[in-house]
């Protein structure tokens, strides 16, 4: 019995692996409480944005038509029309652009969903009679960068809208809704822009060494569930920001 | 949370492209249908708002309990993102009550 | 019947300042991952700041001794209040907490080390910088001047141009990143890393209310950080978030802030309370009455923590409605504090009481936090309240609480805990000298603000005309405020002499029932060589003193578990072996958390240069730290862990 006490005795076999009292992984414990913290970070964005809504003095407004010398603002283009054409401020926000990004952000849950799958499945052999597809669901490598590729996607679509927006009148400083609307969006966009970063090294680990393995799925499953946050934070912020008046 | 759960050591099986590609499906349906909305009359109702926000939880859901694989993995995850979710609505709506962005009675 | 070699233990000088074997000199403390040694330079450096911090009060109190002084000028005194303030709470008792948490927790549940060795040390550097980087510009009269609450608008540019500010804003987010990776490496250690046998309900209750308060940080945190990340934009980039011109709410800053405000009181609070319930059962002999009404109020405090913000803004007029729901949660929140009082006093009830310093102190935060406790019941009600807000008898009603509560717990934790820190116990006379300078002194300084808010005198005012009654209050607040200085320098003479000449202490150095005695003090590197399952709350009493433990439940965790953690029966372990030996794998050194830590700081504090009219060299500053911080981060991610 005394050499069983001895935990050098144990050394050696396969890779350590550490006594944990849940039998979880410690990562995925923290990415967790970490998704949970940042539910209180956009919600305190969000709830700002929602009280500023509709107090801002100066245009461009999100939903409304404004002139710009008169405090004219409606849901109508008719009620700005006695405003001079060159005053009259649009409503500044495009859906239909949005709801492109919006379809690109969700497909690219999917995509990572299925990268997560790929690695888990790996060693798998596939089987006889496998198609293109089948090899397809296999590539973690693909999957990865078509995460990131949309993810990169979605980066580019508010690159124009921010820039459309400026065109257009409307900066951070500009009014509150302005600085309200680019901190929330900007705050997502930085988080996805992580979110591709790390997406990206873990495209180029898996190009040098192949992800594989219990270690290697974590290393993935970490990453996605960040991915899948900043994916629903998105589906929060299109319905309330975007498509609720 | 307090037991020394052995099983959990087991591998946890994640569904496969077959139940995904149906989530996958389902959220561009509900995406599509919420921008449907936007453009048709129904847009003016007072039940606008609520439908759309019915419409996205679903969404937050499906994604919450099958792509980040909640319904699948151990609970306490589950209990670790309903404090952070559930602390965070609750403040949110305190402080648009507060601020009287939302009133009770519309 | 050994097979294998049994380890030999290393020959040891009894009482050494740190555990035998282990490497010295500044580069391993600059390369440390090991959790004790972190918590060792949070009691360092935390307490240094409590000198300052202590030394910012005294000014204050010689500005305020008399009427009309003009011994600082009032912008130094503003200046000194804020700093005063913010010192206090974030670099002096939420680090000395984190002292404890660092130091305390692995052990208490039997683990090696936290669940992220590296991630801990880069809190510590974060902490270290962000402290530094608020606490330099007092020496050139630019520290931060708008209260520790930095109420907005008052701080936006229009009304607080010059750097003050943006030292206060900046220093906080360094000083949030800090806090919160700290939050999440505890939650996983408590969660995960506890020996078999140790569930959720047998932990000690210090790592129980250190749980609680992690969660109140991930959760409360997120909301100063976005309302200051505003305050960033406005003072920065234009925004409007706190223009009143353009239509801003006056008010945005006030909820934002307290929404994160009350639950940091909690924050301070929930470890001392902690380190009472370690040291009142150990010099009463008891077990702690009622541990499970303990741990569900604690969890209780924190839940009710986050629906009680807006009680520090009745004067605002937010309407009947909604002073209504937060007095009656106030007031709620009351109960759950109460019934932790009377579990104390139960505790101690009947026990046979060794009044050691340490037990003093914690007595003391019992009687002193009641008292605050109680004015603060009082301005739960928004009537009350009206009175008493912006007055002295805030002030009193929080020092109470804070100072009666918190340090005055930290300090007896610090008593309990040196012997096992270093070795060696520190003096009961001085302590005594100590307790008690501090204890009149505290109640001297305090206790009279009551009188002097109730009579009108308000709060941060920087002097006082003659004739208002406030003379003699005033007086003995800073005669009080001597006191506690004196007691200070008992205890820093004390702290430091000990280290050296302190009488050496055993493994178990006060009869306690914990994990943490059952070891070496100071602690070797691996802290257990063998890891024990445990089968109650006090498993060290369940071998040493049976019978206070025998109506306590006991169950034996199922061999399996046992067999997956190489867990031996409880025991004592005397010898200090090194992890070779033990074939016990160690974190290696890493000196890259450091690097990100000091990058990820400069980083961020480039930004000042902005208003120094140098925006290059903000951006070569902000852009150059910022590369230089991902690439430590891509090395430390990258390189293994052990």
């Amino acid at each position: 019995m005394a050499t069983a006490d001895t935990p050098a005795g144990h050394e050696g076999h396969h890779e350590h692996v550490h006594y944990t009292s849940t039998g979880l992984e410690n990562r995925k414990i923290a990415i967790w409480a970490l998704i949970g913290s940042e539910c209180m970070l956009f919600a305190s964005l969000i709830s700002t944005y929602l009280i500023y809504k509709g107090r801002s003095k100066v245009g461009p407004f999100p939903h409304e038509w404004s002139c710009k010398t008169s405090n004219v603002v409606g849901k109508t283009a008719e009620l700005v029309a006695g405003c001079a054409p060159a005053d009259v401020l649009k409503p500044i926000l495009d859906i239909p652009v949005t709801s492109q990004s919006t379809f690109v952000l969700l497909m690219s849950s999917l995509a990572m969903v299925l990268a997560l799958a790929a690695v888990e499945n790996k060693g798998h052999p596939l089987p006889a009679g496998a198609g293109w597809w089948d090899r397809c669901l296999a590539s973690s490598k693909f999957w990865l960068m078509a995460t990131a590729v949309m993810g990169a996607t979605f980066i580019g679509y508010q690159s124009y809208e921010f820039t459309s927006f400026v065109h257009e009148g409307l900066t951070i400083k500009t009014n509150l809704f302005g600085s309200s609307f680019f901190t929330l969006t900007g705050f997502h966009g930085a988080h996805v822009s992580v979110g591709v970063l790390w997406l990206l090294t873990l495209f180029a680990i898996d190009v040098k060494r192949g992800l594989k393995g219990k270690n290697d799925v974590l290393l993935v499953d970490i990453c996605a569930l960040y991915w899948h946050f900043v994916d629903v934070v998105w589906i929060a912020i299109f319905t309330l920001i975007y498509l609720i008046q | 949370m307090s037991d020394h759960n052995a099983a959990a050591h087991d591998h946890v099986e994640h569904p496969t492209w077959k139940q995904y590609k149906w989530v996958g499906f389902w959220l561009l349906v509900i995406t599509a249908i919420e921008v449907w909305v936007y453009y048709t009359p129904f847009k003016e109702s007072k039940l606008f708002a609520p439908t759309l926000l019915l419409m996205s939880a679903v969404k937050f859901g499906v994604v919450v309990f099958y792509y980040m694989h909640l319904k699948y993995d151990h609970p306490l995850f589950k209990r670790l993102f309903a404090m952070g979710l559930g602390i965070a609505i609750c403040t949110m709506f305190a402080l648009l009550f507060l601020f009287g962005a939302l009133k009770i009675g519309g | 019947m050994a097979t294998t070699a049994a380890p030999a233990p290393i020959n040891t000088p009894a009482g050494t300042s740190y555990a035998p074997g282990e490497a010295t000199g500044i580069w391993s403390w600059l390369t440390t991952v090991d959790h004790k040694r972190i918590g060792t330079l949070y009691l360092w450096t935390a307490l240094t700041f409590f000198i300052v911090a202590g030394i910012e009060a005294f000014i204050i109190r010689l500005q305020l001794m008399k009427p009309n002084n003009q011994l600082v000028s009032a912008e130094m005194y503003n200046q000194l209040f804020t700093m005063h303030g913010t010192t206090m709470v974030f670099l002096v008792i939420m680090p000395l907490s984190a002292a404890f948490f660092n130091y305390l927790i692995p052990l208490q549940i039997g683990a090696r080390d936290v669940a992220f060795p590296r991630l801990n040390a880069f809190s510590y550097w974060v902490y270290l910088f962000g402290g530094i980087f608020m606490t330099v510009p007092i020496f050139f009269n630019v520290a931060p001047n708008g209260g520790w609450f930095g109420y907005a608008p008052l701080t936006t540019m229009q009304f607080s141009g010059g750097l003050n500010i943006d030292f206060w804003v900046i220093g906080l987010q360094i000083l949030g990143v800090s806090s919160l990776a700290a939050a999440f490496n505890f939650i996983t250690t408590i969660i995960n890393m506890r020996a078999p046998g140790m569930s959720l309900m047998r932990m000690p209750i210090f790592t129980w209310m250190s749980f609680v308060v992690q969660f109140l940080l991930i959760l409360a945190f997120p909301a100063i950080t976005i309302a200051l990340f505003f305050l960033q934009f406005d003072r920065f980039f234009g925004t409007q978030f706190y223009e009143i011109a353009a239509g801003a709410d006056p008010l945005l800053w006030q909820h934002l802030f307290w929404v994160f405000g009350h639950p940091e009181v909690y924050i301070l609070i929930l470890p001392a309370f902690g380190l009472a319930s370690e040291i009142l059962p150990t010099f009463s002999k008891k077990p702690l009455f009622g541990y499970n009404v303990m741990v569900y109020s604690g969890i209780m405090i924190g839940f009710l923590g986050f629906g009680v913000w807006a009680h520090h803004m009745f004067a605002v007029g937010m309407g009947a409605t909604a002073d209504t729901i937060f007095a009656m949660a106030t007031l709620l929140i009351g109960i759950p504090t109460g019934v932790k009082i009377f579990n104390w006093v139960a505790t101690m009830w009947g026990g046979n009481i060794r009044f050691t310093v340490a037990m003093k102190f914690a007595i003391s935060l019992v009687a002193l936090f009641t008292i605050g406790g109680i004015s603060g019941v009082m301005h739960s009600s928004p009537p009350t309240d009206l009175q008493q807000t912006d007055t002295y008898f805030i002030v009193a009603h929080f020092h109470y609480v804070l100072f009666g509560g918190s340090i005055m717990g930290i300090m007896g934790g610090i008593y309990f805990y040196y012997p096992k820190i270093f070795g060696r116990y520190m003096s009961e006379k001085l302590g005594n000298w100590h307790f008690w300078s501090f204890f009149v002194g505290m109640n001297m300084t305090f206790f009279p603000m009551h009188y002097a808010g109730m009579l009108g005198m308000p709060r941060r005012i920087y002097t006082y005309d003659i004739g208002q009654g406030w003379e003699q209050f005033n007086l003995w607040s800073t005669v009080g405020a001597l006191l506690q200085g004196v007691g200070l320098i008992c205890f820093v003479y004390n702290f430091v002499k000990s280290r050296k000449r302190g009488e050496v202490a055993p493994n178990d150095a006060w009869g306690a029932g914990t994990l943490e005695w059952s070891i070496p003090s100071p602690p070797p590197d691996y802290n257990f060589a063998k890891i024990p399952y445990v089968t109650s709350r006090y498993p060290l009493w369940d071998i040493k003193q049976p019978e206070m433990t025998a109506e306590l439940t006991h169950t034996a965790p199922d061999a399996g578990v046992i067999a997956d953690a190489h867990a031996v029966p409880m025991h004592e372990e005397t010898q200090y072996y090194t992890a070779k030996s033990l074939g016990i794998p160690m974190p290696f050194p890493t000196i890259k958390p450091f690097f990100a830590a000091l990058f990820m700081v400069l980083m961020m504090a480039g930004l000042v240069f902005i208003h120094l009219d140098l925006f290059w060299v903000a951006i070569f500053v902000m852009i150059g730290s910022g590369a230089a911080f991902v690439g430590s981060l891509y090395g430390w991610l990258t390189s293994p862990l052990e």
